[in-house]
């Protein structure tokens, strides 16, 4: 593929797209000249056509769900159906205000409160805030409201969240935004939580645990019960990272499992974009001794019927505001389409599929040769292979693979996580694919083994057919060149 | 079944591959006493077209009035090509770029809007974006408690004329980090922070937040205030309007003294560069900063580099900063950003280019201009503040902001913003705006409305 100039590489001074402004202009009067601008900001100066073809040529550099598989573990990659994005983007939706009055804005109330209702019911807690806009901005509300919870009771000796050490990177970045300690339960070789040196751990100091389940292992985590139990003993709370929900949406509600909070990720679980990386939405769902610190706004309805914003005056204990509105409600609209779509069973289905296409994946790649991490456990709708022989002989990494599989037309799955597997590759392929789609994946990965035994450097060098080969992160970090810069 | 494309003979074959009967087998390492009964308050499942008659309704149930409000949410024009290409799958449906080489559209696309960004601003380097302008703004003020090693204080200096939304966001997320906000009142002829008021000898101050232009759309003296702070230690964080940057001063060239000029961290909402109004979202932040504190600076960050064979390509770059390298220690937990919002914004500002940003800010500022001297002929109406503003206005009302504003909704006008709640001091204040797509007639509809509720 040829090589696409920079936008600024095209630009011709003096060139203007007259379409967008030829009648627009004004005086600046009544700013003085101290408060001008003096020289104008160097945006690329092009045709709206040179527009409109850098920005299509460089999209046809992406992989992308429409494009291609993404079998990446913890990331649920799956399809995101155009009538969500086509319906989200009525004109009565996209031009309300955030401060329009609530009796102007009933039909987006409306959404989003049924929206709420959807989301209690399927993860089994009381009450759900739609505010945080993405899984991490979720985790600090949940955080923050345990934090709020121990504080409101006088509880203030509570400096301690753990965490277990297969758990996501925002797990524990975001105990250390609310003011806590992290510590790291160690995983046994089951793929469990080590239940003996969690009671080591729990204590006074225990604020709360986070825990994926299943976890980031691709396992469920069988002693739940006992874990809930033994945190909440300490006087402790349950936060579920909901990452992984669509393994068991609708099978098991996380409220039963007794979470204290939850927050879901919508753009996996809930099919809305990723937007070569977002915006997302992190809702979070309470039990009822949370509730009084949710995160505002929240929608709430009035003695008529009508639908109004909940905020400090209905929820005084709340924790505060997360953003200047409402959050990412273009993608909450999203996600309430896509769930009216699915209804019901369509949700159950989900993870009936998803586990299925997990576990015939997986069945197929050991039938392959290739090695699980956790070859006795089931998969739930992901698994993670681990290439650790590979890497001793023939010296072949998970790198490696990964940047082969992208010649093969496949996006590489998630690699080095969890980090406590070596040389792993974490495998989501989600229910959306078919059987077809998962078995030439299987083929391209035998077809990369063989080629690994014969030659290494034919997977060293990959990939070759991309619009340009492996890159070097290393120059990158050490000579940084973040920005174009006007030849002087 | 929606979305799942196995026949029953695929999901046969499947089950015989896993050597199980039933996809229930499959389940079978979850308690049984953790299954959850059927979700009966959900409803049952709808097909496209159903599902696209209730959102039509819903969308419909959605009045649209005439649009004056702002206060950090401004209706412009946008662009049809903007979000005809940013829509294309390869955008919309793409990962976060961690695999450089399947994602050159995108990175090389965020490297373009970092350029963009830093252009608009003045400043040195930019980020790919964080959530939201007041989300931004929080992470500008922890990114300044890193960056300034000199100060111990973890004290900022918090304008009262910053957005009142954004200050509770900051309260927020960096209340658990023992930092502390001390608000500073604005000036009550000008609406502005006046440099003669603050302190000869403030003491240990870690950064100054300058917003430009503030939330009453008042021109803060962002040079005055800018010397101020860096001559007591301080670092300065602005908060800016992209539009308003096409003709305003930015943020890179505030100060007079030499050394040290300009701000150090620059953060904003960034809607007004092409995203909709939606609601509140989603939205974008923007933060930019001089190149010597870019190792501090959150969120996700484009470099260019080369590949094996030399050529140029781009990655995502100081992931040692970040949550899944450093965990506990990270800048931030952010994790994903704006990605598609930007995507629109950089064909936005493309699609716009320098000379047609410049006529849209001119425009909003002639059409806020006409605006509040038409509205100010009504009997009652005054206009506050005498400093220059910039597409945004406080006028102070003969009656509650609050009962004019509905009665204008029944004549199909949001009116603008009720400041009553927010600055009780102000009296009956109103936060007017009229960007470039408000017309003459409207703006002419706006005033025949006001005499009318007022008369």
């Amino acid at each position: 593929m040829s090589n696409e100039p920079l936008i600024f590489e095209h630009s011709r001074p003096g060139r203007v797209n007259r379409a967008q402004s030829a009648h627009l202009g004004g005086n600046l009067d009544g700013i003085p000249e101290s408060l001008r601008r003096k020289q104008p900001p160097r945006l690329p100066e092009v045709s709206e056509l040179d527009a409109v073809r850098h920005y299509t040529r460089l999209s046809q550099k992406n992989f992308s769900i429409d494009t291609h598989f993404y079998p990446l573990g913890s990331c649920t990659m799956k399809y995101n159906p155009r009538a969500c994005n086509t319906l989200a983007s009525l004109p009565g939706f996209l031009g309300q205000h955030p401060l329009s009055a609530e009796r102007d804005s009933q039909g987006i109330l409306a959404c989003l409160w049924d929206l709420q209702e959807m989301l209690k019911e399927v993860t089994g807690m009381t009450a759900v805030s739609l505010t945080p806009m993405a899984g991490a901005q979720g985790e600090f509300a949940g955080v923050a409201m345990i934090r709020a919870y121990h504080d409101a009771r006088g509880d203030n000796a509570r400096t301690e969240i753990l965490v277990p050490d297969a758990a996501h990177g925002t797990n524990p970045a975001t105990a250390t935004m609310c003011g806590y300690k992290v510590r790291e339960i160690p995983t046994d070789t089951h793929g469990d939580i080590d239940i003996e040196a969690l009671m080591a751990a729990v204590g006074p100091q225990t604020a709360g645990i986070m825990l994926t389940n299943p976890s980031t292992l691709g396992v469920f985590e069988r002693r739940i019960h006992e874990i809930a139990r033994i945190v909440h003993e300490a006087g402790g709370l349950l936060y579920y990272d909901g990452a992984n929900l669509n393994a068991i949406l609708g099978k098991v509600k996380p409220g039963d499992m007794d979470f204290d909070v939850i927050h879901m990720n919508l753009h996996k679980t809930f099919s809305t974009p990723h937007g070569g990386g977002g915006p997302g939405a992190g809702p979070v769902g309470v039990s009822e001794r949370l509730q009084p610190f949710m995160p505002i706004p929240v929608v709430g309805r009035d003695d008529s019927g009508a639908f109004r914003w909940l905020d400090e005056r209905d929820l005084p204990q709340t924790i505060g505001r997360l953003s200047a509105h409402m959050g990412n409600t273009g993608i909450l609209l999203r996600a309430y389409i896509y769930a009216l779509m699915l209804g019901r069973e369509g949700m159950v289905r989900i993870a009936d599929y998803a586990t299925l296409n997990a576990n015939y994946l997986m069945a197929r790649l050991r039938d392959a040769g290739f090695d699980m991490a956790l070859p006795e456990r089931r998969a739930t709708h992901e698994f993670i292979l681990t290439l650790k022989h590979q890497a001793r002989e023939p010296g072949v990494t998970a790198m490696d693979f990964a940047k082969r599989l992208l010649d093969y037309g496949f996006h590489a799955p998630t690699t080095y996580f969890p980090l406590i597997i070596p040389e792993c590759l974490l495998i989501e392929p989600t229910e959306t694919e078919s059987k077809q789609t998962l078995d030439a994946f299987v083929e391209a990965m035998a077809a990369i083994q063989a080629e690994a035994e014969k030659d290494i450097e034919t997977l060293k060098g990959a990939p070759y057919s991309l619009p340009v080969r492996r890159l070097d992160d290393v120059k990158a970090a050490r000579k940084l060149d973040l920005r174009w810069q006007a030849e002087a | 079944m929606p979305f799942i494309p196995h026949t029953e003979d695929d999901t046969r074959a499947m089950l015989a591959t896993c050597g199980v009967d039933s996809i229930e087998d499959l389940f079978d390492e979850i308690p049984p006493e953790l299954r959850a009964d059927a979700l009966d308050g959900i409803p049952a499942g709808r097909d496209e077209l159903a599902v696209s008659r209730l959102l039509h309704a819903r969308a419909a149930e959605n009045a649209q009035p005439l649009c004056f409000s702002g206060a950090g949410a401004y209706e412009h024009h946008i662009p049809a090509a903007v979000w005809e290409i940013t829509t294309r799958g390869e955008y919309y449906s793409a990962y976060t770029p961690y695999q450089a080489e399947a994602s050159q559209g995108t990175l090389q696309l965020l490297y373009e809007f970092q350029t963009m960004m830093a252009e608009l601003t003045a400043m040195e380097v930019a980020n790919a974006s964080l959530y939201d302008g007041a989300t931004a703004l929080a992470e500008a003020v922890l990114m300044a408690v890193r960056a300034n090693r000199k100060s111990k204080a973890r004290r900022i200096f918090m304008p009262r004329t910053v957005h009142p939304r954004y200050r509770d966001v900051m309260q927020t997320i960096v209340r658990h980090q023992g930092i502390t906000l001390e608000l500073l009142d604005y000036n009550s002829a000008g609406g502005h922070i006046d440099p003669a008021s603050l302190p000869a000898e403030p003491g240990d101050i870690t950064a100054l937040v300058i917003p430009q232009p503030n939330f009453f759309g008042v021109l803060e003296d962002a040079d005055a205030l800018t010397d101020w702070a860096h001559t007591h230690g301080a670092l300065v964080i602005g908060v800016v309007n992209p539009t308003a940057m096409a003709v305003i001063t930015p943020p890179g060239e505030w100060g007079v003294l030499d050394e040290n000029r300009g701000a150090d961290i620059v953060c904003g909402e960034g809607q007004p560069l092409g995203i909709p109004l939606a609601s509140g979202g989603p939205y974008f932040g923007f933060m930019c900063c001089k190149q010597k504190i870019v190792r501090q600076m959150p969120g996700r960050i484009i470099g260019a580099t080369v590949d094996l064979e030399g050529k140029r390509g781009y990655v995502l770059t100081l992931q040692a900063r970040e949550q899944h390298i450093r965990r506990s220690k990270a800048t931030s937990n952010i994790c994903t950003n704006q990605g598609l919002m930007t995507t629109a914004a950089t064909i936005y500002m493309t699609v716009m280019g320098p000379t047609g940003l410049e006529r849209v800010a001119r425009q909003c500022h002639a059409n806020t201009r006409a605006l509040v001297q038409r509205l100010g002929e009504t009997d009652g109406v005054e206009t506050l503040f005498d400093r220059p503003g910039f597409h945004e206005r406080v006028l102070r009302l003969p009656r509650p902001a609050g009962e004019v504003l509905a009665e204008l909704a029944e004549r199909s006008i949001l009116g603008g913003v009720d400041l009553a709640a927010d600055y009780p001091e102000l009296g009956h204040a109103l936060l007017v705006c009229a960007t470039e797509t408000r017309s003459e007639a409207d703006i002419d509809a706006y005033a025949k409305a006001l005499a009318e509720v007022l008369g």
